[in-house]
Order: structure tokens, then sequence, then C-alpha cells
């Protein structure tokens, strides 16, 4: 409540300016993955300014993204050869984003045309994953509606159109689901003011996502002191393994 | 209850791992095999990425053989020069293993050819042990005397010069044999992520001629070492063993081992042998018609 009305204050100081402008905040600036940690809830809000506080009359829109870290990734596609699934065929990507959820107060198609969905990257079917190997462009769309498919399967592309709630045409607020299988890295938070079809407003805000506590040192030891690591886990194993026989036989 | 894996990156049912675990355990107690050819393609099932459910799960074969081996080294049913001799054969195995596995990951056929193998390699042993077993059976039932085995071993074992003996397994036969058979289940330890137990019981049975007390106690002594080896080998060059995700493993692991072994004791072999073949079998039918049926996933991703 209290980040709201300081938000409303920051509305009204802004509020010389010509274009309109976006105050946007998400509830949390680092995602810290725990033990526990089977995913978060991310709510990503804010003010829209809009030039000497006049509403303009018909109401604007708002989409919000929420982009992981890119990846450069090598993506197969098995084909039927002699009665068996093979990999047959394979296409590069140099940029295709490890996360991406997106919500919209109305769906894409009825706010901003293809060009603009295209440019700002609204929609899973708009990423650009800039292919770096020699397919043809019905097989590299092919392939990019494969990336889709598997990455919403698992939770790590999101789209939730109609989601964004709008009050009193100033206050926005979205939800979006960051999946417990993302990866560590620094992650944006885009929200995009949508008039007649244009994006008149653009504002961005950065994540943390990372490992905190014993995770973190997990992930650490097994990059670092690897041989000790490996120790380790060969230790447990035969200690484990052990205990459990010396503790059967006295039974 | 959840909990997150640090290495595999994501969470997962502590108690469904736990479970996975007791009943491999209890597989590797009763019939001498590590139980990876098991736990791997399960995990992977469970969405668990491919090199972190095999790297994890050599860990976890690791701790199911030590409760055993403990308890066949009592009883006196393990023979340390058979053994010897596999595990030496094991790690110049698993080594030819790692450049195999980079040929065919370079090429993007490893999992086609972890596929085919393992319908190949299960389907044919199984079916064997299949044949032999029921056989075992129809003589136990009949009351007739199992017909005593014309040849202890195959004739090529026969024909391999130096002859060692190897007491407690009841053989007098050249050391190149078994160590051949421990580079093959070593090559098959990297490949497929299995302990090599399914492979290296019925061959010991069949191939060598050893005596059926000492199998099971000398392919756990094997595995146990030639799955350290492999954990090693993982931690330092893939670094996808998950600690936690191994301790879950080895918990239900251990515990089934023992049970395992316990009931071993008391089951008849030929039913056993039976039980064992069934369930090859049915791994293999479940391979196969996974390499035929339209996978649920026709793309994969490698992140470079």
């Amino acid at each position: 409540m209290r980040r709201t009305l300081i938000l409303i204050a920051a509305a009204l100081l802004l509020g010389a300016a010509d274009e309109p402008q976006l105050v946007p905040d998400v509830s949390q600036r680092d995602v810290e993955i725990q033990y526990s940690f089977t995913g978060a809830d991310l709510l990503l809000f804010g003010a829209i300014v809009y030039p000497g506080g006049v509403r303009p009359e018909k109401p604007a829109d708002v989409v919000v993204v929420l982009k992981g870290p890119d990846q450069s990734i090598l993506m197969r596609e098995k084909q039927k050869v002699a009665g068996i699934w093979v990999n047959a065929d394979r296409a590069r990507f140099q940029s295709a984003p490890s996360f991406y959820a997106m919500a919209s107060s109305h769906p894409i198609s009825r706010i901003v045309d293809e060009r603009t969905a295209a440019i700002y990257e609204l929609g899973v079917d708009k990423l650009q994953l800039s292919p770096s190997s020699l397919n043809e462009s019905s097989e590299l769309d092919r392939f990019q509606a494969g990336l889709v498919e598997l990455r919403q399967r698992s939770g790590l592309f999101v789209e939730r159109p109609g989601t964004v709630e709008i009050t009193d045409g100033v206050l926005y607020r979205a939800r979006l689901p960051l999946s417990a299988r993302v990866i560590v890295g620094d992650y944006t938070a885009e929200t995009f003011l949508v008039q007649d079809g244009r994006v008149v407003a653009a504002a961005v805000r950065d994540i943390t996502v990372r490992k905190s506590g014993f995770e973190q040192f997990m992930a650490v030891a097994a990059e670092r002191w690897s041989f000790l690591y490996g120790l380790t886990a060969i230790a447990l194993a035969v200690g484990m393994g052990w205990a459990a026989g010396a503790i059967a036989r006295r039974i | 209850m959840d909990l997150y894996l640090p290495i595999a990156n994501l969470s997962v049912n502590a108690l469904v791992i736990i479970g996975l675990g007791g009943v491999v355990g209890l597989l590797s107690g009763m019939f001498g095999v590590g139980g990876g050819f098991l736990t791997t393609p399960l995990l992977i099932f469970y969405g668990i990425p491919p090199t972190v459910a095999a790297a994890s799960a050599a860990s976890q074969v690791t701790g199911a053989s030590v409760s055993g081996v403990v308890t066949h080294m009592s009883r006196g049913t393990v023979d340390f020069r058979m053994g010897g001799v596999l595990i030496a054969g094991g790690v110049v195995g698993a080594g030819l293993g790692v450049l195999i596995f980079r040929l065919l990951q370079y090429l993007g056929q490893i999992d086609t050819v972890i596929g085919i193998l393992y319908v190949l390699m299960l389907g044919g042993i199984g079916g064997l042990m299949a044949k032999e077993s029921i056989q075992a059976l129809i003589a136990l039932k009949t009351g007739r005397k199992p017909q005593a085995r014309k040849r202890r071993h195959h004739p090529l074992v026969a024909a391999l010069p130096m002859r060692w003996r190897f007491y407690r397994s009841g053989l007098y036969i050249s050391p190149l044999a078994p160590l051949l058979l421990g580079m093959a289940t070593g090559i098959l330890t990297m490949l497929l992520g299995v302990g090599g137990g399914f492979i290296l019981v019925p061959a010991m049975l069949y191939l060598l001629g050893m005596t059926t007390q000492s199998v099971v106690g000398t392919s756990l002594f094997q595995i146990l070492f030639v799955t350290m080896a492999t954990t090693m080998m993982h931690a330092m060059t893939t670094k996808a063993v998950d600690l936690v995700l191994a301790m879950l493993l080895l918990i239900g692991s251990v515990t089934g081992a023992q049970v395992g072994t316990r009931l071993s004791m008391t089951i008849r072999p030929e039913y056993l042998r039976i039980l064992l073949a069934a369930i090859v079998l049915l791994v293999a039918a479940r391979m196969a018609l996974g390499l035929g049926f339209r996978p649920d996933e026709i793309y994969t991703i490698e992140v470079r």
C-alpha cells in the first residue's frame, strides 16, 4: 500500500512531461532459489503518468514482458527413418530466451499490428531467435514452433493475454509465474504502454534470479572443487551403503 | 514434499525419488544388478536432464552395491581375483566409452544409439535368461533332475591362452575373457549410465560358466568400483552429479538393497532368475515401443 502511495506521488511529480510515462515496479527484485523453491509468482505493477494528468478518452493498453537471459542453442528434430525416430534435422539459434512470460490487458492481436508485435517481441511466436544455421525459412518456422511448444510445456514460455488489470486508467497490475526450472541470471521486466496500435512508452526493471545458501554453495562446489565434490559424492554413497549394511546385520 | 535440486535446476517430490531408489535397491539386492538400467530412464521420464540423471544414478548404484558387497563378502561369495580382472577391464572400457560418447554426441545420434543398444541387449539377454529359467522350472516341476550342462563355458573362452585359477568361481580360464567382459560393461556404463550388472550377471553365468553363488557377489564388487570411477569422471568432466538427488536416491536404495538381499536368500534361484528375465524383457519392450512410436518430444534443445 505504501509503495502504491509513493508511486502516485511520483506520478504527480512526473506529470509535466509531454509524452505519457510509465513508473513500473515488481514485487521481488531478487528471486532467491532455496531448497523449497517450486517457482515464484511475480507481481508486476506500476502507474501510467499522462502529461498534465489528463487521461485520454480511449483507454490505453499495457503489455508486460518478463524475459530471462538469452541462450545460444542447437535444436534437433526427430523424423521417422526406417521405422524408428532418429534425429534428422537441426537448426542453431544465437539468442533464444531461456524464459519468456507475457501478460497484456487485451489479446495482442487486438492491441497492435503484426509488425509492431514483431519489433517489440510481443508474444512467443514473435521472438527473434537469430538463426545462425543455413535452414530454409519454412524449416526455421517449424523449429521455432517446436521450441515454443517445448518451453511452454515446461512452463518456461508463458502467455497470459487479457490478465493485466488497469485501475482508473492509471494503475496497472499483472501476475506472472516464474517456473521452478528457470536458470539463474539477470531477468528484465519490461512494460509497454500502447495507444492506437502504437507503443507510446516503455520502461524496464531488472530482476536477479540467483541461488542462495546451500543451493548456491552446491552449485559453486560442483563447478570449482569438482574433485572434492566427486569424492564427497563417492564417500556419501559408500558411507550410506555401508551404514545400512551394518545396521541390517545387527537386526 | 518438494525439494530443489541445485545441479539439475528443478524441484522434485522427494518421496517419489526415495521410493524410486527403494524399488531399484530392492532389485539390486535380489539380483546383483546395479539397477541403473531402471533408474536412469525413470529419472529422465520424471523430467531430470539426461546427463544429471546418468551421473547421479551412478553414485546411487555405488551405494546400493556397497551393502550388497559387504553382505556377500561376509558370506565369502565374492571372487576378488575375478573381480579385480573385471574392474581393470571396466576402467579401460569406461575410458573408451567417453570417446565413443563424444563422437555420438557430436553426430547428434546418442539418443538413438542408446535406445537401440538397450533394446538389443536387454531383449537378447532377457530372452536367453527366460528360456533357461523356464527350462529349469519345468525340470523342477516334473521332478526330473535338470540336465547337467554339457559345456561349462563358451568354447571361445576355453580357446584363450594363459589360464588362471579362479577358486571361488570354480574356474580355470584365461583372464583375458573376464577382462574383455569388463571392458564391454565399462563402455556400457559410460554410454548408458548403467552399472552393467544386467549384462555382467548373465555373461558370467552363461559365457564364463561361473558358479551361481559367487556370480552376484562378484558382479556387485565390480559394479561398486566401476560406478565409483564413473561418478568421479562425471564430477570432473560433465559436472552433472547432483548430490541432493544422489542423497535421495541413496536413502531409498540402501534400504531397499538390504531387504532385497534378505529376500534373495528365501526365494529359489530359479524363480529369481525368471523374475529378473521378465523385468529385463519388460524394459526392452518399453524401449522398443519408444523407438517406433512418435515421441512426445520431436525436438530436443542443447544449450551451447
